[in-house]
């Protein structure tokens, strides 16, 4: 199959006027933001050495900030400014999604525009200033009728970086709940869909490209005083924000909403529980890629209706428990939990995604190596891979203080390449994840923890509290509780990981159906 | 003798919080009518002194009164809208055209676009530039002397009595600055106007103006009629005076006489 008539173009083309649309709102909001904030800042400050350093220097210093981190950041501090909000003027807003992702890109916008609007005010002949003041001008007249149209190319040029600053950080607010062109490449990334990777990439480069060009356009129009230019540019940034306007307006908003955390088996996931919605007649979309930190109180808020969690991971990262339960007890207390905060925990799919220890099957059976206490005596000479979160997370502390491990080296990367890089000796050890279909295609073996070190990770379907006596909801939804064993769902993810036409998480989630709808 | 148009009274002003005493202690009246010429070398004080007057600085002491009201006592805004002030190497604003230059005053107090533009035209005669050629051109398209013309233009466009001018030709060639200088003096008189005019050049100061302000150190040296400077008891005046002096002879005893020159 060549490249272009892969059939996944298509399948991304279809989500494009949805991503598109939701990337130019966000980005464009976040800059005229960003614009409105800087640009009298900048004028206020340009005269005055302390307020301007330190002005320049807090805008630096966010732009050091990875943008997502930034981002991420501002989902939490939404949440406390909504619930103060709530506590006091008895009104919240939602700091899932839009806004936090606007507030978060404006700041981040900020520095170009102060820098240059600055610089450039600051560049002007003293002798033009002079003559403006001698020529009868007052301040503001000298401001508007002088300096701003001098310093206009500076500023221009830093509008422009900003913009595509912006944009391309925007595919970085898929995580707080924002709809982006990063949709693309979150999922892509997570399902080994580089045709979706490499669309979001290009789409998003080009829609910089073409901003860029626009404002490019009105600043000569500017410059050279062309009306023609300067509006045509400007039609052309109205033109450009209409059409990716009328389609998301146009379709009706889906009354419920399903998230998904950044992996594949997530996309799947939410894809199967929106598909089975729509079978019983509601109106269902995904949000996905979310934050695994931004998920539950999405839900809990209300942004999201329905989500699949781990117990696991609830236990040990939401609710902070150290100590490591049964299973029945550990389901119990969390459901008393989760009671307490009005989510619905709506059941068990019926199998568990848990973190485990994975090695090569033959280097295991030529060590001896059986179970995590075989493994802690060849630990030493080893080394070790996790995801990005798991060397941080509670279980990890565990495991090594149970079976007193200790590796020779610890490596963080992107989990689709874990399993390969076990298979190739890349690293010896990795914390895998039960579920993953990878283990079985590169012949890797989960290892025993007779400890129970690890935590019960039992999948969970999650509703929100405002759902919580939806019946249609519920009903939609009982045929998948205790219906995914172990091996099917490893079976899905294999193929979500598949790299092909059928990979997609909508495909997948059919075929999923499909096998367990005749049970 | 009419009452002074400009007056100062023991006008002080330092900078650097008071280490430079850039004009000290200066008393000088310009009569309604009369083209005074400031001269002196450069940190004389001659600039300072004229940007006291229409209060781009501000006096620290002393009194500076234009048509006999204190400038202190109304807005400095209206104040520098009744006069005229021309720029060295004109101060043109580089983002508007030669008409949008010369119009700028009438414009900022409100007057109707259509009249401004018949006075733009009116003003491009009497500086005599074509006006079709010039009108809406950019002053980067202009040499330097065409520049200065139009900064005299935009000095008078909002027809003030009193015109002042830092060092207008200083920066220009010897041929056009001879003929801007002549073509001003004609204007002034003509429009009748009250001119204060800073030039570090004793030739230029004496062919031009009625009377002389020598400055040196930020204090008032000599103030005088060319023929009155040359009595001077002062050694640095009456070097001043003889330096054009001495360079009329040496022109003379080089240049054949009764030559093209």
């Amino acid at each position: 199959m060549s490249l272009f008539s892969d059939p996944r173009w298509g399948e991304a083309l279809a989500h494009l006027p949805d991503y598109l649309g939701n990337h130019v709102r966000v980005s464009l909001a976040a800059l005229a933001l960003g614009l409105v904030v800087s640009l009298p800042l900048a004028i206020a400050v340009r005269h005055r050495r302390v307020p301007r350093g330190v002005l320049l220097g807090f805008a630096s210093i966010v732009q050091t900030v990875p943008g997502l981190a930034l981002l991420a950041l501002f989902y939490p501090l939404l949440l406390a400014l909504a619930a103060l909000s709530l506590a006091w003027f008895g009104w919240s807003f939602s700091a899932f999604g839009f806004l936090p992702a606007v507030l978060a890109l404006a700041l981040y916008s900020m520095l170009p525009v102060l820098r240059n609007t600055i610089t450039g005010l600051q560049g002007i002949d003293p002798a033009i200033l002079e003559a403006a003041q001698g020529v009868g001008m007052t301040p503001r007249q000298s401001l508007f009728m002088v300096e701003l149209p001098l310093a206009l190319p500076v500023m221009m040029a830093g509008i422009r970086t900003a913009a595509v600053w912006v944009i391309g950080t925007a595919t970085l607010s898929t995580p707080i709940g924002q709809t982006s062109l990063g949709n693309y490449i979150f999922a892509g990334l997570q399902t080994q869909n580089w045709v979706f990777v490499l669309f979001g990439c290009l789409a998003a480069a080009v829609l910089a490209l073409a901003v860029d060009q626009l404002l490019a356009l009105i600043e000569r129009g500017l410059r050279d005083r062309s009306r023609v230019r300067a509006i045509s540019g400007g039609i052309g940034l109205a033109a450009l924000v209409a059409a990716t306007l009328v389609p998301s307006l146009a379709r009706p908003p889906s009354s419920y909403i399903v998230g998904a955390k950044t992996f594949a088996e997530q996309y799947v996931l939410s894809s199967l529980i929106a598909q089975r919605l729509r079978a019983a007649g509601l109106s269902a979309a995904t949000r996905e890629g979310l934050g695994s930190n931004v998920i539950f109180d999405a839900l809990l808020s209300g942004d999201i209706d329905v989500y699949v969690d781990y117990s696991g991971t609830l236990w040990a990262n939401q609710f902070h428990h150290s100590d490591i339960k049964p299973r029945q007890e550990l389901l119990a207390e969390l459901k008393a939990t989760l009671a307490q905060q009005n989510v619905t925990l709506l059941g068990e799919l019926g199998f568990e995604n848990a973190y485990a220890l994975v090695m090569p099957r033959a280097r295991a059976e030529q060590l001896g190596i059986h179970s995590i206490a075989d493994l802690a005596l060849h630990a030493p000479t080893m080394s070790i891979a996790a995801d990005y979160e798991f060397f941080s997370r509670p279980e990890w502390t565990g495991l090594r203080n149970a079976y007193g491990l200790s590796f020779r080296a610890q490596r963080q990367m992107q989990p689709d390449f874990m399993y390969a890089a076990a298979a190739s000796g890349e690293v010896d050890v990795i914390a895998g994840y039960t579920s993953d279909g990878l283990i079985a295609k590169y012949d890797l073996v989960v290892l025993d923890d007779p400890k129970h070190a690890i935590p019960p990770y039992d999948a969970m379907v999650l509703v929100a509290p405002k759902r919580a006596d939806d019946q249609a909801l519920r009903s939609a939804l009982a045929p998948l509780l205790g219906k995914i064993d172990i091996a099917t769902m490893r079976a899905a993810n294999l193929r979500a990981a598949g790299g092909d036409g059928a990979s997609s998480p909508e495909a997948v989630a059919r075929w999923l159906w499909e096998k367990i709808g005749q049970r | 003798m009419p009452p002074p148009l400009i007056a100062f009274a023991h006008v002080g002003k330092s900078f650097d919080g008071g280490r430079v005493r850039a004009v000290d202690d200066v008393s000088l009246e310009v009569g309604e009518g009369e083209f005074l010429a400031i001269v002196g070398g450069s940190g004389s004080g001659k600039t300072t002194l004229l940007r006291l007057a229409n209060r781009l600085i501000e006096a620290d002491t002393g009194t500076i009164t234009i048509e006999g009201a204190d400038v202190r006592a109304g807005d400095p805004v209206a104040l520098r809208r009744r006069i005229g002030y021309v720029f060295q190497s004109g101060g043109l604003f580089p983002h508007m055209t030669v008409a949008g230059n010369i119009g700028i005053t009438p414009k900022l107090t409100g007057v109707p676009a259509d009249e401004i533009s018949a006075r733009v035209d009116e003003l491009l005669d009497l500086v005599r530039l074509d006006r079709a050629q010039h009108r809406d051109r950019l002053p980067q398209e202009l040499s330097g002397g065409q520049r200065q013309r139009v900064g005299v233009a935009r000095a008078l466009a909002a027809k003030p009595r009193i015109v002042l001018m830092d060092e207008p030709f200083g920066a220009l060639d010897p041929l056009t600055r001879d003929a801007l200088g002549d073509d001003y003096r004609a204007l002034h008189d003509r429009l009748k106007l009250t001119t204060v005019m800073i030039t570090h050049d004793m030739t230029e100061a004496i062919l031009l103006a009625d009377r002389i302000a020598v400055m040196r150190a930020g204090r008032l040296l000599a103030l005088g009629t060319p023929s009155e400077l040359s009595n001077s008891g002062d050694a640095y005046v009456g070097e001043l005076l003889r330096t054009p002096r001495r360079q009329v002879d040496r022109l003379n005893a080089l240049l054949p006489r009764g030559g093209a020159a």
